[in-house]
């Protein structure tokens, strides 16, 4: 590739990145009311969301290679119990990291 | 109001730091690598913002020239933030110019962060969101910077550390779903989500995903919305 056409590239990749973000905000715009059914998925959609980000975070692990996923089933466990002892995001997310650092080095 | 705002965002940032700023190191490393001057992850950091396309980009940038394949691998890659702009309608709603940046910047881990925390009172909502992002903006940018400067010079076990994503995603969905009365919308989520990564690839399972999310929210609507329950 040329200069020019790794500019282009990289352009192209901002401008689809770009529509991705600002074409709800641009369809529905503040003058016209929202439809009913879109103001429904913005509702509807966050905790599907987080869920779906969950697993895509999760979508290496094997479980028939590998490690069979346990490492971060574990982890995710120490994540969530945590979270239900404390509440605190902070100690949730670093105990959970810690310990799938741990396990990795140590025992995967 | 601003100092405020950021003394507020901080705490939540801090895991996307974790995260974020070594895997934009890793990134920049990456890019040096493969031969390509600090320039160019910091340029692309900047313009694309966005972790996996950037990886994927390396690839096509040392590939032969195919601009339109470029451009729909975009459109697929980052076909998730439709869903979080849709989430935002509302809360962005009245930012003035600060909206620009907010859409912007609207990667995984801020749109996660903006929705999902408690602005403590007296802090502006718009500073606040606009800390979020500027912030974690700032981790990536700087890190994939650093990274494509210091090339092969560095070396470190970072094994693992990638969980602190998925650690604050997983916090993050548990806060959501004890906010949340009834969970039909997050189960839809997990279940559409977990059955499509077995059904197809790694690589191919997000789009299909968030189809089949759409469906069942639009088939399910009647009664989701009689249960009611949603935050």
């Amino acid at each position: 590739m040329t200069i020019t056409q790794q500019i282009v590239t990289i352009a192209l990749l901002a401008l689809g990145t770009m529509i991705t973000r600002f074409l709800p905000f641009l369809v529905f715009s503040g003058k016209r009311p929202t439809p009913a059914y879109v103001q429904y998925l913005g509702h509807a959609l966050p905790s599907a969301v987080f869920a779906m980000l969950v697993v895509y975070c999760m979508k290496n692990v094997s479980l028939v290679s590998g490690t069979h996923g346990v490492p971060e089933l574990i982890a995710t466990l120490v994540t969530v119990g945590l979270h239900l002892w404390k509440r605190q995001m902070l100690i949730s997310i670093a105990g959970g990291t810690v310990c799938y650092m741990l396990l990795r080095h140590l025992v995967f | 109001m601003i100092k405020e705002a950021f003394k507020a965002a901080f705490p939540h940032t801090v895991p996307v730091f974790a995260g974020l700023w070594f895997l934009g190191l890793a990134y920049g490393i990456y890019m040096n690598a493969s031969g390509f001057s600090f320039v160019y992850p910091l340029l692309m950091a900047m313009f694309i913002y966005g972790g996996s396309l950037e990886f994927v980009a390396v690839t096509m940038l040392l590939s032969s020239f195919a601009p339109a394949q470029a451009f729909l691998m975009a459109l697929v890659i980052q076909a998730r933030h439709l869903f979080y702009g849709l989430s935002m309608l509302d809360r962005f709603r009245g930012m003035g110019w600060k909206k620009f940046c907010l859409i912007f910047g609207m990667c995984d881990e801020t749109f996660s962060i903006n929705y999902s925390a408690k602005i403590p009172d007296g802090v502006d909502r718009g500073w606040f969101m606009f800390a979020v992002t500027f912030l974690n903006y700032i981790y990536w940018v700087s890190g994939a910077a650093l990274g494509g400067i210091l090339g092969g010079l560095v070396h470190f076990d970072t094994d693992g550390l990638s969980f602190v994503m998925t650690a604050m995603f997983i916090v993050i969905f548990m806060d959501q779903w004890m906010k949340d009365r009834k969970h039909w919308t997050a189960l839809i989520g997990l279940v559409c989500t977990i059955l499509c990564r077995v059904v197809f690839t790694a690589e191919s399972f997000m789009i299909p995903s968030m189809i089949c999310i759409l469906l069942c929210l639009t088939f399910l609507r009647k009664p989701i919305e009689r249960e009611g329950g949603l935050s």
